[in-house]
């Protein structure tokens, strides 16, 4: 059974369709790329998939669950994580806070717990602790646990994101043009780090991304999408080839 | 000689940032206890006192507000109206038959119950709006709860409430001032606190963590509002005559400097402005009118010295030289403690003379470094 | 018939909160901020035409009220500009609580600068011929005063929208308003921008103490707080940041405020009017004729 499955999503702003017929099956432990010009609808896609926005029709299933329609936080806990385009870290809070936020939902303190210091409390923040730092660990950002994510360089916020994204332990990861303002040494790290997810975490990514190399490169499936609609679909080396999404990028 | 180095050695390891509130606190009522005891404290110091503790109570609850949660809030007063009112009543019904501190704790708590209540009532509107129209909100709140006080029976009206026991002290005060402490900053240091901070750093992005922000907006809400009204209660109990111009739009307003000059989210800083806030007008009577002019232009200074760049440049600049000018008077000071151990008695001297300045720089330097960490890039 | 005196009556009162929140709702839309001083501007637009119309400054001669009229508006204007430029501009970057709480030292300030000047007791704002006197439209008693008031502010509303449509300095307004950096990068001046819609403010503001002396005629130095609040309710209510809106809200609010004091009881009208800014809030966020800004994700 396919991890996400999505049927004919689509979603109208104003009369205007930004995604229409929206389907792919992805299955588990694959890295599928979602590539297309700007303005395709990616990221709507993107939002669609996380709750963000409501689809006006098409439903989707993770895991055979239907999470359609349901409230953000629903479908965090059910397993979609992502991170975003523009960067959104939590940016006056420690590296570590950063992490531990993501893992807000594992932790099972009660307000009172807190107040109170019950032990309770203390084991929970504990175990938290040492799941963040061993999470920062595996992206190289444990000695910088304890600096304000602002300060972060660019290439470690992105990284620091996508660490926090994986600390809520979602099924699916969604990336968001990960490799954004990266130069070539950069993005070439960045591609191990996520080939380096899927193993390690056995998991499953959707990504959205503009430089064709690092598509090429991990991919193993990839969506073209065009003015919200599917250009073509399949594997990478098929998809690149075709004429039609070879005129969508670079014109006639 | 061991046991001397393993004690050193585990303060070395305790995160004394951690506890600059509380040491402050502290420090600040062991002064009076020995000034109480060498009856250097009259009534009119120790009422002083109980009020700077009772606004710095107010002042850590707003910034729970503001700093931690983000919102910005111009009615606080009105949660504080609130304690204050329906406290003194539990108090004026309760005092006949129960002793003080039976009915006391108990006025309290109701206070602040009441204030939580309309912490939650004003919650719901605040979800929906953003930014300056919770502002707008807030205030319209606590304009609300003005008239209502000036206008009804039980409130006493526009000549205020009368003849409340006056049962704060000093002590009771800072006892309360150290327990409100305590449960905002173990709060905010759990994963709720962070949950909270999470939707003021970026709301789509908690929302996307998983975190509830209806939830959590509401519930920091309603906190603060029950904590003001702890401070409303300790404040009737304090003026003994509970006036609507005491919790009035004002009100919140001094509230809100105190927050921002103390630095958005640290409360060791909500604490020290508060103090300052409240005794600085006090001891500078002699200035008679011109001492609110003195403070809006002292507002202003601060303010936009410390948020123009490169003004704050120059005076981070200059702070570093002073930093720089201290430390090399106190190597100065240690070696000529150590040179002469026998007579360290005028050692001690200049180096009082030296510190009580560099306890204002350092006072300036944590709220500038909060600003900093927390600033806005 | 008396319902339609009071109608009048509140619209007058409305009339008034509408030219002082159309300087609360320009400053924001144009500086993004909250300009709490901006009551004390009226205040101090009342206290100009006090002293210029009286002996005080040119002494044996006394000033027509018209003569403090003008010096009014071109103080305020002034004032207006001074303040912007002191305490606002160094904070163009700064957090908008920090340039909130700047504004509320700022109002500090000039009420304990007129309490110095013009000390606590209350000041008498002098006749204004014409605009005491009642008359009579049929049956129908009418204030001189209330109708004058309306008259103003509907000749500036028309002349604010004419200069904001048509003026290159009111169309500079509107693209700051909409995107600074984009305005600048097309060569507008924002600093000048600024500058001059915080004069055009404050200029509104001294108007609006005008009206409030031969109103209510007692100066004192915080004549202005409770007028500044209530249009900057007026200015939220009609939604912040829109002209026609302050407008509109300001009347509205006027109206609001002038018939639950005449039917319900005095006292208690300030708690309709806020109630009824947070029932509006509730049901549309952003005020009436505000309009609706979503954040991408």
């Amino acid at each position: 059974m396919p991890i996400l499955k999505t049927e004919n999503l689509s979603i109208t702003f104003g009369g205007l369709k930004a995604v229409s017929d929206f389907s792919v099956e992805i299955e588990k432990n694959r890295i599928y790329g979602l590539i297309g010009p700007n303005g395709a609808g990616k990221t709507t896609v993107f939002n669609m998939l996380t709750g963000v926005y409501k689809p006006t029709a098409g439903r989707f299933y993770l895991d055979g669950e239907d999470l359609t329609g349901k409230s953000p936080i629903y479908i965090n806990r059910k397993g979609v994580a992502r991170t975003f385009q523009n960067i959104r870290l939590f940016g006056k809070m420690t590296v570590l806070e950063n992490v531990l936020v993501g893992l807000h939902a594992m932790n099972k303190c009660d307000p009172f717990s807190s107040i109170l210091r019950l032990p309770r409390y203390w084991r929970t923040e504990r175990e938290l602790k040492n799941k963040a730092h061993a999470l920062l660990d595996v992206f190289g950002l444990d000695g910088e646990a304890e600096h304000i994510s602002s300060n972060l360089p660019y290439g470690k916020q992105r990284k620091l994101e996508i660490a926090r994204a994986l600390a809520t332990n979602p099924k699916l990861l969604l990336l968001d043009e990960p490799a954004a303002g990266m130069n070539p040494h950069e993005t070439g790290e960045l591609m191990e780090t996520i080939r380096l997810i899927r193993d390690g975490f056995d998991m499953t990514i959707l990504l959205i991304e503009h430089d064709l190399k690092l598509v090429s490169g991990i991919c193993e499936e990839v969506t073209v999408l065009n003015f919200g609609t599917t250009l073509a679909q399949g594997k990478v080396e098929d998809v690149l080839r075709d004429p039609a999404v070879v005129t969508a990028y670079l014109g006639e | 000689m061991a046991f001397i180095s393993s004690v050193k050695r585990t303060l070395k390891k305790v995160k004394w940032k951690r506890y600059t509130s509380y040491i402050v606190v502290g420090a600040w009522f062991a002064v009076l206890l020995l000034l109480d005891l060498f009856g250097g404290l009259n009534d009119t110091g120790s009422r002083l006192m109980m009020l700077a503790a009772v606004y710095a109570v107010l002042a850590v609850s707003l910034n729970l507000v503001v700093g931690v949660l983000g919102e910005l809030s111009l009615g606080h007063a009105g949660f504080m109206a609130a304690g204050g009112y329906i406290g003194a009543i539990v108090s004026k019904a309760l005092a006949p038959s129960l002793p003080v501190a039976a009915y006391f704790p108990v006025s309290m708590i109701a206070g602040g119950l009441a204030a939580a209540a309309f912490g939650i009532l004003i919650g719901v509107p605040v979800l929906r709006l953003k930014g300056d129209y919770i502002a707008i909100v807030t205030l319209a709140f606590s304009m609300i709860v003005f008239t209502v006080a000036q206008n009804l029976d039980f409130t006493g009206g526009a000549s205020g409430l009368k003849e409340i026991p006056a049962e704060t002290n000093y002590i009771n005060a800072f006892v309360v001032l150290i327990i409100v402490l305590v449960v905002i900053q173990n709060f905010t240091r759990s994963k709720h606190g962070r949950a909270i901070m999470s939707i003021r750093d970026n709301e789509i992005a908690a929302r996307a963590c998983g975190v509830n922000i209806t939830y959590y907006k509401l519930f920091a809400f309603t906190l603060a509002a029950f904590l003001a009204g702890v401070g409303g209660c300790l404040y009737a109990h304090t003026a003994t005559v509970l006036r609507p111009e005491s919790v009035d739009y004002n009100t919140s307003i001094e509230l809100l400097v105190m927050v921002v000059l103390g630095g958005m989210g640290s409360m060791t800083g909500s604490v020290i402005a508060a103090a300052v806030l409240t005794l600085l007008p006090e001891y500078l009577r002699f200035l008679q009118d011109y001492r609110m002019i003195i403070y809006a232009v002292v507002l202003i200074l601060i303010m936009v010295i410390n948020n123009n760049e490169t003004l704050r440049r120059y005076k981070d600049r200059f702070f570093a030289w002073c930093k720089r000018a201290l430390a090399a008077a106190w190597a100065k000071c240690k070696t000529a403690l150590k040179g002469k151990k026998k007579a360290p008695a005028p050692a001690a001297e200049t180096r009082e003379t030296l510190q009580a300045p560099a306890e204002f720089t350092e006072v300036d330097e944590t709220a500038l470094d909060e600003r900093e960490r927390k600033g806005e890039k | 018939m008396e319902f339609l005196s009071s109608i009048i009556n509140g619209l007058s009162l409305g009339a008034m909160y509408a030219m002082i929140a159309l300087g609360y709702t320009m400053v924001y839309g144009i500086a993004k901020m909250l300009n709490f001083a901006h009551g004390d501007v009226i205040t101090l637009g009342a206290y100009t035409v006090v002293i210029v119309s009286s002996t005080v400054l040119v002494p044996a001669i006394n000033l027509p009220v018209w003569a403090g009229f003008i010096a009014a508006v071109l103080v305020c204007a002034a004032v207006g500009v001074l303040v912007e430029f002191v305490a606002y501009k160094p904070l163009r970057r700064a957090s908008s609580l920090a340039v909130l709480i700047t504004a509320i030292g700022v109002s500090y300030f000039l009420q304990n600068f007129f309490q110095i000047v013009f000390g606590t007791s209350t000041k008498n704002f002098p006749r204004v011929p014409l605009f005491n006197e009642t008359w009579m439209i049929g049956s129908l008693p009418l204030n001189s005063g209330s109708f004058f008031t309306l008259i103003f502010s509907v000749l500036i509303m028309i002349a604010l929208t004419f200069f904001v449509k048509k003026t290159q300095t009111g169309r500079a307004m509107l693209a700051v308003s909409e995107d600074r950096s984009a305005a600048q990068l097309m060569g507008v001046n924002v600093n000048r921008t600024i500058s001059v819609t915080f004069a055009i403010g404050s200029a509104l503001a001294a108007v609006a103490g005008f009206c409030y002396g031969y109103t209510y005629t007692g100066i004192v130095p915080t004549t202005g707080a409770m007028p500044g609040i209530k249009a900057f309710v007026a200015a939220v209510l009609g939604g912040i940041g829109s002209i026609p809106g302050a407008f509109v809200g300001g009347l509205a609010l006027g109206i609001v405020e002038y018939l639950s004091q005449i039917y319900i009881s005095t006292q208690w009208s300030n708690v309709i009017v806020f109630g009824i800014l947070i029932v509006v809030l509730l049901v549309k966020p952003t005020g009436l004729l505000g309009k609706k800004r979503s954040e991408k994700v």
